[in-house]
């Protein structure tokens, strides 16, 4: 049982000299994070099926465009308003399902399974933790967005070819689209962290993300019009379309408005959630 | 050095510690020891900063735990046996604990090695055995190298061979100059491998002693002898500290303050012939629950008196 190097030998306590000189910053723990987050095969399947989402429906999308075209829809509502950036980007809408619950997998599968406890003890500071799992997943999820987007664009120019609804990567909007889509993966990622982090519960973590992004707009529509005008475009999901559609329509926000609006709804879930990781017991 | 000064947790109405103080010194390997629900792991949550105290505080060489540069090697702890991923390999785990501090690769092949875990490194941690679990959690308590370690119950569940495997490891780390600081709720279990005892009952400091002196307190070794002469006996055995009990017309006199060797040899120089001569020493579990009777019959256990009266049922399984 002497394995343990006799590095403190007699009976001295505390940091000794001819110890090895340890010592936790920023930059390990973010590169713990990194490993603890490639390290579980639930990261690798979720950001499949991500993959998997935003692809195929945004090109399922793109090819029923062309048969509706073909089929001779041409004032379909539908096919008027298409464009290749918002046919090829509609897989994004099942995508941001899969990254929000992986990012609240990373937190509050902490506390679900008992890690949190082996992490905290390893950072009594704590705060580095949550800030390097933003970082990480939004990191993680801003290249899936961006990757995703720019492929299911690139593939449905090929299958738009020669449509009304055909763009290429060069006119006006398109690569600005593109990138903020991966920039909506990314602060919904890292909403999806913070939520986790806050409420330390896999399933109150998911419903509370899919609620906000699925049933809230659904609900604005019971109040009246002209607050449905005022307050809609700031909703998370709202404020995150208008990032990443082609063209704005009244009463939405610019694309650089929704950015901030969705960064600060972001920076606000974050808040919440320092605030309870520093507050409240582990 | 663990140092708790009038270490205060309250949940709400509840107080789960009350105005603990206490030093674990380095060296020795000092128990932890109380019925369930004691306060003893809420301590320990305590003492790396898991928890925080409502009043009071606890340090670790010195420093509150968090304000350590690098905690994992002033204090390694294992806490619960779950505190991992399960679908993280043993290996990913301690890898990913020892990258927050900068611990090298090759101490984690180590402590996998020490704590017997080479085979199943590479598993998933959520397929591993009670027994596995706990190698695991030891593992991960010795990855940097830490002057105090820091067990909650570690025996729980293991079989003979890893019972005696963590004690061999505990006493072999206090031998290194280390402070251990074990839980447990078997006094039995610490009675082979504590020096030191740290005894709360309902959150509270019921003893802070070693191991001899709380056997002593508590009835002591009481020495049967059975004689000839019990009256003569009795005159020749007086003396200070010396308690002798009897009934008369018994031949047999129970003396506490003496050894039995002390008594036989004094007997022969007496010429008292002796029929009898034995010590009885009262069980560890005895002295404990009777130390912390009052404190678990709160609970509204109808199990403890029932153990208190049978004599000396050793090893008792459970205190509650």
């Amino acid at each position: 049982m002497s394995t343990v190097t006799a590095t403190t030998a007699g009976p001295t306590t505390g940091p000794t000299t001819g110890r090895p000189a340890y010592r936790v910053t920023m930059g390990r723990v973010v590169k713990a994070e990194w490993a603890k987050f490639w390290s579980l095969r639930s990261s690798w399947i979720t950001l499949g099926v991500a993959v998997v989402f935003l692809l195929a429906f945004g090109l399922i999308r793109d090819w029923r465009y062309t048969v509706m075209m073909n089929a001779g829809h041409v004032h379909d509502p539908e096919v008027l308003d298409a464009n290749a950036v918002g046919l090829s980007l509609f897989g994004l809408n099942f995508g941001q399902l899969a990254v929000g619950v992986l990012g609240v997998l990373v937190t509050a599968g902490e506390y679900s399974t008992g890690m949190i406890r082996s992490t905290l003890a390893a950072v009594p500071r704590r705060l580095p933790v949550l800030w390097s799992k933003a970082l990480i997943f939004g990191a993680v999820a801003f290249l899936l967005g961006i990757v995703g987007a720019f492929t299911a664009f690139g593939i449905g120019t090929g299958i738009l070819s020669g449509s009304k609804a055909a763009l290429g990567f060069g006119a006006p909007g398109v690569l600005r689209s593109l990138i903020m889509a991966g920039a909506y993966l990314a602060l919904i990622g890292i909403c999806a962290v913070a939520l986790g982090s806050l409420l330390r519960s896999v399933a109150g973590g998911i419903a509370v993300l899919m609620g906000t992004l699925l049933l809230v707009p659904g609900l604005m529509e019971l109040f009246p019009t002209s607050w449905q005008n005022n307050v809609s475009q700031y909703l998370p999901s709202h404020a995150g379309d208008s990032m990443y559609a082609l063209h704005q329509d009244v009463h939405t926000l610019s694309a650089t408005s929704g950015l901030l609006v969705l960064a600060a709804w972001t920076a606000l879930a974050l808040a919440g959630a320092a605030y309870r990781l520093v507050r409240s017991d582990a | 050095m663990i140092v708790a000064q009038q270490l205060t947790k309250r949940y709400g109405e509840k107080t789960a510690v009350d105005r603990l103080d206490f030093t674990v010194k380095p060296g020795t390997v000092t128990g932890f020891l109380g019925p369930n629900g004691a306060g003893k792991s809420t301590t320990m949550r305590m003492i790396v900063g898991l928890d925080s105290a409502s009043s009071g505080s606890v340090t670790v060489n010195g420093r509150r735990y968090a304000e350590h540069s690098a905690p994992l090697q002033e204090v390694g702890a294992l806490l619960e046996a779950k505190s991992i991923h399960p679908g993280r390999s043993a290996f990913n785990h301690l890898n990913s604990l020892a990258l927050t501090h900068g611990i090298p690769r090759r101490r984690v092949e180590e402590v996998i090695e020490l704590t017997g875990l080479q085979s199943v490194a590479r598993k998933r941690a959520g397929a591993f055995s009670l027994g596995m679990g706990q190698r695991l959690g030891i593992a991960a308590a010795l990855l940097g190298d830490p002057a105090t370690v820091m067990l909650d119950e570690p025996v729980n569940g293991l079989d003979p061979e890893g019972v005696l495997w963590i004690r061999n490891l505990l006493t072999g780390l206090a031998a290194e100059g280390r402070t251990v600081f074990v839980s447990s709720h078997l006094m039995s279990e610490m009675a082979l491998t504590a020096d030191h005892l740290i005894v709360v009952g309902r959150g509270r400091l019921l003893a802070d002693t070693t191991v001899k002196d709380l056997i002593r307190q508590s009835g002591g070794d009481t020495v049967k002898v059975a004689s000839s002469d019990p009256a003569r006996l009795r005159e020749v055995l007086a003396g200070p500290g010396v308690e002798i009990t009897g009934r008369s017309g018994s031949e047999e006199l129970e003396v506490t303050g003496l050894a039995a060797r002390t008594i036989g040899l004094k007997a022969a120089e007496h010429s008292i012939a002796l029929f009898e001569l034995s010590t009885k020493g009262v069980s560890l579990e005895q002295a404990f629950m009777e130390l912390t009777r009052d404190d678990v019959e709160y609970h509204g256990s109808t199990t403890v008196p029932t153990a208190h009266h049978a004599e000396a049922v050793e090893p008792v399984g459970s205190a509650v």
